[in-house]
């Protein structure tokens, strides 16, 4: 071992190999964090995928309410025909809210589709970093621009004449259900990144997500739908998601959709999970 | 003797019905650089992944620094540095914030990451290039700072996956400076590359790897000294001297017009020292004389019989 020890002492002598069980646990966490700052940086030094996020909902919004809105809020049951439109846009909104977070899994997977095709993962790899904070810097990320997303969404709403009702703890309970969902839908979305076998897939994947809250109650009461897609519709977890945030900042009834929405959010976070630590070692070799 | 820096007994990888690696043993002492030669598809980048933990052999032991590549993952990743043949940098940072990123994985303390990436970007040329996004640097600085990135904790080990393909002249020569570098400071570098020129360069030893198999081990000198081919080359003043000379030494070929002798010759000292020996004894005066050995492109084609590695120099 002599030629390996007596060399000169490196720059950035390694700690001893492995570490003790505790220093190892707060490294995931500093990793994690340092994961994070990277994902954010990308996100400052490259806000057009970030605007995108936000503009696609905010045209989906305003399509839907000047163009089809008086139609379509007229035809909501209990609604009077003259005030159609505010009527419909109170109905619509959590389902644009919604859309906004499963938008913002289209970056994620690019993003995380980047890494892998790049190397830089397989990089990680051979340092000693936890896959558990390779991706969770991702979700971590994602997440937060998510709620930025639905932050300015929502804001937009409000200038159109978005009137909620909620009180304080509602709010509160309506901004942690979103980051909730936000995570849980992050966790998909790099599970998606990695699945890709290149960067334009994986951009493509997600759109399937903003597709789900068209098809449940986000849009139109699911009673109104063919019975096939109504069965679809109710069993789908965008529909206890949209209802949850409905009920939270509009005051309908919420029932059991809270329960059915955190059980989704905790299924979609696992399965999310499984998928991508599973496939991060596989796929990050070329 | 040192205990080896890497040590790989019976490896083998396949997928499926290809195999990658069949039996390939190979060993490399600690502050050395052997260089693993072979064309497209000899399974060199499958060697270096295997022995930087990324991929699981099918069966073979490979120990790096001491410590078994599959089961000892924190203690092999703890001692290397992978270079691949893919810039593996983040290109929406700049090269500066890509270093940092390095150090902080590597938990150096801000103040001592700070120092260490000034430090590498002064080693590596970019410091004016340190805070441009990465769109804006060329092939040979992304290779710099992809090989900066791995060395911001020195390794004990550094893997370098064909570190200059794709690259023009000069960069190469400047990577092959940091590489001499870093050997000359004691790490240990298992380089491929399909460049035999380049192997010939930097390494001590030269393993060949050709369709899974190492075809041959050993110093370049050694592997040239396998192949027939080695001549000496002599010229002579005037057309007597050459007839007289090759009248000596039978085995030899004569060039008439060129007044020269073809002697073959091993490339030994002590080949060449029988034939000047004859030709003093009959007093033959001899105009220029030059020894050629035989290239590794002759090693290479007698060792795979194919020349499809001159084909791939860029």
């Amino acid at each position: 071992m002599t030629t390996i020890t007596t060399r000169r002492p490196s720059p950035g002598a390694p700690d001893a190999p492995g570490g003790s069980p505790a220093r190892r646990r707060s490294h995931v966490i500093a990793d994690s964090i340092t994961m994070l700052h990277r994902n954010l940086l990308h996100m400052v030094r490259y806000p057009g995928l970030s605007m995108f996020t936000i503009g696609g909902p905010v045209v989906i919004l305003l399509l839907l309410l000047f163009v089809f809105g008086g139609t379509l809020g007229a035809g909501l049951p209990g609604v009077d025909p003259a005030g159609g439109r505010a009527a419909y846009l109170a109905y619509v909104m959590p389902g644009i809210l919604l859309i906004t977070i499963a938008g913002t899994a289209g970056g994620t997977a690019t993003t995380v589709a980047m890494d892998m095709t790049e190397g830089i993962t397989a990089r990680f790899r051979t340092m000693a970093i936890s896959r558990t904070a390779v991706l969770a810097g991702h979700v971590l990320g994602n997440t937060i621009q998510a709620i930025i997303a639905v932050t300015l969404v929502l804001a937009v709403g409000l200038l159109i004449g978005f009137r909620p009702t909620a009180g304080p703890v509602d709010w509160l309970a309506a901004a942690g259900l979103i980051a909730f969902i936000s995570s849980a839908i992050s966790w998909l979305a790099v599970g998606m990144g990695m699945q890709s076998k290149s960067v334009e897939t994986a951009s493509n994947l997600p759109l399937l997500l903003t597709i789900l809250p068209l098809l449940g109650s986000g849009f139109v009461p699911t009673a109104s739908m063919p019975a096939g897609l109504q069965w679809f519709a109710q069993y789908q977890p965008f529909t206890p998601f949209i209802e949850t945030l409905r009920g939270l900042l509009l005051g309908t009834p919420l029932g059991w959709n809270p329960v059915l929405a955190i059980g989704w959010c905790v299924v979609i976070a696992a399965a999310g999970f499984v998928w991508s630590t599973a496939l991060y070692e596989r796929k990050s070799v070329r | 003797m040192t205990s080896p820096a890497i040590d790989v007994h019976g490896l083998r990888k396949s997928y499926g019905d290809k195999v990658v690696l069949d039996n390939v043993d190979l060993t490399v002492r600690a502050g050395t650089m052997t260089a693993l030669l072979g064309p497209n598809g000899a399974g060199k980048t499958t060697t270096v992944h295997i022995l930087s933990t990324l991929l699981k052999p099918d069966a073979g032991t490979a120990f790096v620094n001491g410590c078994d590549v599959w089961r000892d993952h924190d203690g092999v990743r703890a001692a290397i540095g992978l270079t691949g043949q893919f810039s593996a940098v983040d290109s929406l940072l700049t090269g500066e914030e890509n270093l940092l990123l390095m150090a902080r994985l590597r938990h150096l303390g801000s103040q001592r990451s700070k120092t260490r990436v000034a430090e590498l970007l002064e080693q590596f040329d970019l410091v004016e290039a340190a805070r441009k996004p990465l769109a804006t640097y060329s092939g040979g600085m992304r290779r710099r700072l992809d090989l900066a990135m791995t060395l911001v904790q020195a390794p004990r080990v550094l893997f370098l996956d064909e570190p200059t393909s794709g690259l023009d002249p000069r960069s190469r020569r400047t990577m092959w400076d940091i590489v001499r570098g870093l050997v000359a400071d004691g790490t240990t570098v298992l380089l491929t590359t399909q460049h035999l020129e380049e192997a010939d360069e930097l390494a001590h030893r030269i393993a060949v790897l050709d369709g899974g198999r190492i075809v041959a081990e050993g110093t370049p000198d050694e592997l040239k000294r396998l192949v027939p081919g080695g001549h000496l080359r002599l010229r002579f003043t005037d057309a007597a001297a050459l007839d007289a000379a090759a009248r000596l030494l039978p085995e030899s070929d004569r060039d008439d017009p060129g007044l020269t002798l073809t002697v073959p010759a091993d490339g030994g000292v002590g080949a060449l020292r029988t034939v000047l020996a004859r030709l003093d004894a009959a007093h033959l005066e001899v105009d220029d004389l030059s020894i050629h050995t035989p290239d590794l492109d002759d090693v290479f084609f007698a060792l795979t019989g194919r020349v499809e590695t001159k084909g791939t120099e860029t």
